[in-house]
């Protein structure tokens, strides 16, 4: 077309690569490294960037590669992929519902995945407070929550055999905020041990992740993601309104299914093993969309990058700022989430 | 020749019957402009043409074929819509839109083919939006804002267009401009254009064919020529008018009877009026 764009054509296959949305993916994902690796000398033992280096090679000292490869490797890729999965989640939504307060915490998919946790943790807590059932399957029962509730919504939003984004939002207030209350009454009644537990993970934490959770996470977010470039054009004609996307020729009502499939997966995925993280599904989205515009091929990547280090980027507040104290992610990202939610309910109502 | 033919049509929005058991050919290669009251279906009917609206009863036929049961790719290459004012994402660009238009002809590793590329080139061309597409939707113009919606309808590259009040919220220059586009699409290409349009004496003048709407069917169909008279106003509209003679391009035209502001005197265009009586 012109100097902005180039297009890249191999037998039937064919792309259009816009160079401004190339060169900020690259620079994003150079930023985010970097992030990552000053997170990975942050602590306890200070460890400077090239000994970090070293050490993910495995040319540090002993000490070194123990503590960057067991200990923070596994935290730090736990939230760049949560932060990218909540991300992409909440980029789906906000194209699926044309809305850009739309987010994962709003439909209900964090609500539901927290009851499940709590009641997972109620039920299997004896009497003197000790785990009957290994921690392993809690991330299951989470995973669980977030599907069954984000489906439910889906279903109790059909009407005259179709779903309008505007009732899918109204439903998912209400079951969201019925999941709550189940939730504290869970928390409530249960042993005093597990609600302490449910709370830190209520608020989203990454604390104390091993190289296991990252081997279930990484391979769910990477897979979700790939399906999910296949299903960009879907959603940049859901985008454009529900009749010009019939217009063109799509099944809307099976292609959002398929995409809410997808954004639930995302959000579950994350909330199984790093809890509630919040707001991070809503900003991500919109600060993607302000730098890169709304082309969803760019717009994933991009949310992804942005949404994973603000998690990083509140882990290391979070580890740093009441040293040797350690306030969960979920802290830092609602502190700065909750007014930007504000500031953007403010602007839409101008 | 007939572009689209309905059969037995009944549409409608729950319980309620908007257009009852119509019987409507429309012409192939030549403009159709669809007129009526607010509210008498005419949106409705023209929705219903492009599969976004399912009859209660009744069918619609493209080229011969029931729309219901022809795949919804295969019409999205033989016949497009454009809505009533449409809505583009807050920072989407010209150029990504018009592509849009391209979405039937595409899959998920087939995204920018050459015939892609040349329609787009030619859709940004024959509406002069060329020069905007790094542009974002929501920065043009509005007339501008609505060439680019009608380049991403002429990137779908279909024989049948449709568009539902292509001219609204625009000032008679821009409506005037988006209407000789496509007065010049139809002439030139052949394309058969089928519209939604408020103004009865711009109908008369752009569509070869008009079809005026009420009382959940069609009232009367037809060149404008031979249709347009005082009885046909008043019964579709409600509205008293007299109907006289387009001075620049000779269709039929209608005043309206009103209250009105007393004219003082004779002013310059007076004398012309003598004379041309």
């Amino acid at each position: 077309m012109n100097n902005k764009q180039f297009p890249v054509r191999l037998g039937k296959v064919s792309f259009l690569i816009d160079k401004k949305s190339f060169y900020i993916i690259s620079l994003l994902t150079v930023l985010a490294i970097v992030l990552m690796i000053v997170s990975l000398g942050i602590g306890q033992l200070f460890i400077s960037p090239v000994d970090v280096i070293r050490a993910v090679i495995g040319q540090g000292t002993e000490m070194e590669n123990l503590v960057v490869n067991s200990f923070r490797m596994p935290r730090i890729l736990l939230s760049m992929l949560a932060g990218a999965a909540l991300a992409m989640s909440g980029a789906i939504l906000q194209g699926l519902i044309r809305n850009p307060l739309a987010s994962p915490d709003i439909i209900g998919i964090t609500g539901g995945a927290a009851l499940t946790t709590v009641i997972f943790l109620a039920i299997y807590t004896d009497r003197s407070n000790t785990l009957t059932m290994s921690i392993q399957w809690l991330p299951l029962a989470s995973f669980i929550g977030a599907v069954v509730i984000g489906f439910l919504v889906y279903f109790l939003s059909w009407k005259n055999g179709r779903i309008t984004p505007f009732r899918l939002v109204l439903i998912g207030v209400g079951v969201a905020a019925a999941a709550d209350a189940v939730t504290s009454l869970v928390m409530i009644l249960g042993p005093i041990h597990s609600a302490a537990k449910a709370t830190i993970w209520l608020t989203g934490s990454v604390n104390g992740t091993n190289w296991n959770e990252i081997a279930t996470i990484a391979p769910w977010v990477f897979g979700i993601t790939f399906i999910l470039f296949i299903y960009a054009r879907r959603l940049n004609m859901q985008e454009l309104g529900e009749d010009l996307a019939k217009n063109a020729g799509q099944l809307v009502q099976r292609d959002r299914f398929m995409l809410l499939l997808l954004s639930t997966s995302l959000a579950g995925g994350a909330v199984a093993f790093a809890g509630g993280i919040g707001f991070v599904g809503l900003m991500a989205p919109h600060i993607a969309r302000k730098i890169i515009g709304s082309a969803f091929g760019a717009l994933i990547p991009v949310s992804a990058l942005v949404g994973g280090m603000i998690v990083v980027l509140a882990d290391i507040l979070g580890r740093m700022l009441f040293m040797p104290l350690e306030v969960p992610v979920g802290v830092f990202t609602s502190l700065i989430g909750a007014p930007y939610f504000i500031y953007l309910l403010f602007k839409s109502h101008k | 020749m007939k572009a689209i033919q309905t059969e037995q049509l009944s549409l409608g929005y729950k319980d309620e019957l908007v257009i009852e058991e119509l019987d409507l050919t429309i012409p192939k290669g030549e403009i159709t402009a669809f007129i009526g009251s607010n509210g008498c279906g005419k949106s409705t009917l023209l929705k219903s043409l492009a599969r976004l609206l399912k009859p209660k009863d009744g069918s619609v036929e493209l080229a011969g074929k029931d729309i219901d049961k022809t795949s919804t790719k295969e019409i999205a290459r033989q016949l497009a819509i454009m809505p009533q004012s449409p809505q583009a994402p807050e920072g989407l660009t010209v150029l990504q839109l018009v592509k849009q238009g391209r979405y039937p002809y595409q899959s998920w590793y087939k995204q920018w083919s050459e015939e892609d590329e040349d329609a787009v080139q030619y859709a940004l061309d024959v509406t002069g939006i060329k020069e905007f597409e790094d542009r974002t939707v929501d920065s043009l113009s509005g007339g501008q804002r609505q060439r680019a919606w009608i380049a991403m309808t002429l990137a779908q590259d279909t024989d049948i267009i449709l568009l539902d009040e292509p001219t609204t919220f625009l000032d008679l220059t821009h409506q005037i401009d988006i209407l000789d586009l496509l007065s010049e699409l139809n002439e030139q290409e052949g394309r058969t254009i089928v519209m939604v349009l408020h103004d009865l004496n711009l109908a008369c003048r752009y569509a070869d064919h008009i079809v005026a709407i009420q009382g959940k069917s069609v009232f009367e169909q037809g060149d404008p020529d031979e249709i347009i008279t005082p009885q046909l106003i008043h019964s579709v509209f409600g509205l008293q008018c007299q109907v006289t003679c387009d001075p620049i391009c000779g269709s039929p035209m209608c005043i309206p009877y009103s209250r009105q502001r007393q004219v003082k005197g004779a002013n310059r265009y007076a004398a012309q009026q003598v004379q041309a009586n």
